[in-house]
């Protein structure tokens, strides 16, 4: 069993919004038909995106962190938002586990995007059916491409190699050895809809110096000998 | 949750009409039993009517709901997983069964085809009367489980949720009935208006204890959980939209605390204590048109109702919508 998914480091996302802005241009541009703009330019501008990138901060100043978080269809191993479809035009592709809509059989009713609790789903108004992150399906499996570039296109987009693209079934896959090694984790897992995608937490590299190392015996940098010597053989009375 | 009007008036018309044909049906079983004076074919099928016409003003009203109404018919196809599917095939059938259940009342279809243990003629009206009823309940527990099965509502993941559509939607549907008899000028309106104060009253019952457990309800997840960053302060900078998006229109009712807690107040008190009154008076002093109040008050305090229903739900996805929340 095939389940491809993203693999978010959360630790060298700097949020520039490039997996955003490709992901659009991609899907945009695609056979599926355009995702809606309205008002691009102007005051409250609004559209389908496939994926977000959001921006929390947390502690309190002066000890905060940024966290940039991108956020989109995480394609879950147990999809509540496909049951729920009337119609049958949300499904899970049983061979690569992608959770896809099918455009010509969506009606519109909106009742997957309540029935996700990330909000993954969106409406799109100009072409009314409901859409969401495809993993670039178009794209991955399109063999004309060179295999390098059979990824999404959010993945390529990054300029910091945040987004990790992969089969999270396959132990030795590149993403499974992420999660496995570098603490990856599940939004929201007490819902039970096991999200494929997973995040890499923040890590802060530091280094842990107790104070006795500083000044530790053999240590060459030593300024002071704290030893008193009362005229007793010293390591330095022995003969070489 | 953003209240549709389309799903508040599908669902408050739906529940009047099967509510409406429930009464309509139990009036004729009285009636056998000779526990009420029989009335005429026409009643039955000018009631049927009104009810059937109220179904289809629900189906009209839900078409306003989707983003492509002509692709309707497929939402009738998975019916194994979806309640909402499920309701797309049990409310045709309901629609015809009040419709065939009127046409039999207005040709006359009442000779007893067998006369079941020697004392119960069974008709063809009594037959398809029977079945609507099965297709009535079994309507309401479709359309209230569309939301009641969704277990990310958490306001709405309850078997309360199932009995508060059931009972206000066979509330409106016995006022309606009383109101019809109250038009007409037939005695019926003590019993209909009997059952409509019973259904009225275990609606309070099971509304007021939803809006009890949605008052003490602890949601599952957080903002922690959410974005999985353990830590007690965070502010978020950025929804990763400059305008609006369809996850803050569809999720959110947009007015303040105050418009939602003069709506429960309007509801409390057009739903329940209001119509009982209305009806109690109109059955003293005998009025023709006072059971007709009764039940559009009503009526417009279950709109206030579901609007309520929709706006006092929140989704988990508004964890990432901060400031909008």
């Amino acid at each position: 069993m095939t389940q491809l998914a993203l693999v978010i480091d959360l630790n060298v996302c700097v949020g520039c919004h490039a997996c955003v802005t490709s992901c659009k241009q991609w899907n945009t541009s695609g056979w599926a038909g355009p995702m809606a703009d309205y008002n691009p330019y102007d005051a409250d501008p609004t559209g389908t995106f496939f994926n977000r990138v959001q921006t929390f901060e947390v502690g309190t100043f002066p000890t905060t962190e940024t966290v940039h978080f991108p956020k989109s269809c995480l394609h879950c191993e147990e999809p509540p938002c496909v049951p729920v479809c009337p119609t049958g035009a949300s499904y899970k592709r049983p061979q690569d586990g992608i959770v896809l809509v099918d455009y010509d059989k969506c009606i519109g009713c909106k009742y997957c995007s309540w029935a996700c609790p990330y909000g993954a789903r969106e409406l799109d108004d100009q072409q009314r059916v409901m859409k969401k992150c495809t993993l670039c399906i178009d794209r991955i499996t399109d063999l004309s491409l060179p295999e390098r570039e059979r990824k999404p296109a959010c993945v390529l987009a990054c300029p910091t190699s945040a987004r990790l693209f992969g089969d999270v079934h396959d132990p030795d896959s590149e993403v499974s050895v992420a999660i496995r090694e570098r603490g990856g984790y599940q939004l929201m897992p007490e819902w039970g809809t096991k999200p494929a995608n997973h995040y890499l937490p923040r890590q802060k590299t530091r280094i842990h110096i107790a104070p006795d190392e500083l000044v530790r015996a053999d240590n060459p940098l030593r300024r002071e000998d704290l030893t008193t010597y009362t005229g007793e053989e010293t390591i330095d009375d022995l003969a070489w | 949750m953003h209240p549709a009007f389309s799903v508040i008036f599908l669902t408050t018309l739906l529940g009047a009409g099967q509510g409406l044909f429930l009464a309509l049906f139990t009036g004729q079983l009285y009636a056998l039993a000779h526990l009420l004076p029989a009335q005429s074919e026409r009643f039955y099928a000018g009631g049927s009517l009104i009810a059937l016409a109220l179904l289809v003003l629900g189906l009209l009203a839900s078409f306003f709901h989707l983003g492509r109404p002509e692709r309707a018919w497929r939402a009738a196809s998975q019916w194994r997983t979806s309640w909402l599917s499920r309701e797309v095939i049990v409310l045709p059938i309901t629609m015809a069964l009040v419709a065939a259940y009127g046409l039999a009342h207005w040709l006359g279809l009442t000779q007893p085809l067998i006369v079941v243990g020697g004392i119960l003629p069974l008709d063809v009206t009594l037959i398809l009367g029977l079945l609507g009823t099965i297709a009535a309940f079994a309507l309401f527990v479709c359309t209230a489980m569309i939301y009641a099965s969704v277990r990310f509502l958490e306001e709405w993941h309850s078997p309360l949720t199932v009995a508060n559509f059931t009972f206000l939607g066979l509330a409106s549907g016995f006022m309606l009935a009383a109101a019809y008899s109250a038009w007409l000028g037939n005695e019926l309106v003590g019993f209909f208006g009997t059952w409509a104060v019973t259904a009225t009253l275990l609606g309070l019952i099971t509304r007021a204890a939803s809006l009890v457990r949605n008052r003490r309800l602890k949601h599952k997840s957080n903002l922690q959980s959410a974005i999985g960053v353990r830590h007690k302060a965070i502010a978020q900078k950025a929804q990763g939209a400059t305008g609006g998006s369809f996850n803050t229109r569809e999720f959110f009712h947009g007015r303040g605390a105050r418009t939602l807690s003069l709506v429960r107040g309007a509801f409390l008190v057009l739903v329940f204590p209001l119509p009982i009154v209305l009806i109690a008076v109109a059955y003293g002093i005998e009025s023709a048109t006072l059971p007709l109040a009764a039940f559009l008050l009503q009526y417009l305090g279950l709109l206030a109702e579901r609007w309520y229903f929709f706006a006092e739900a929140r989704h988990p996805q508004n964890l990432y919508y901060q400031s909008v929340a």
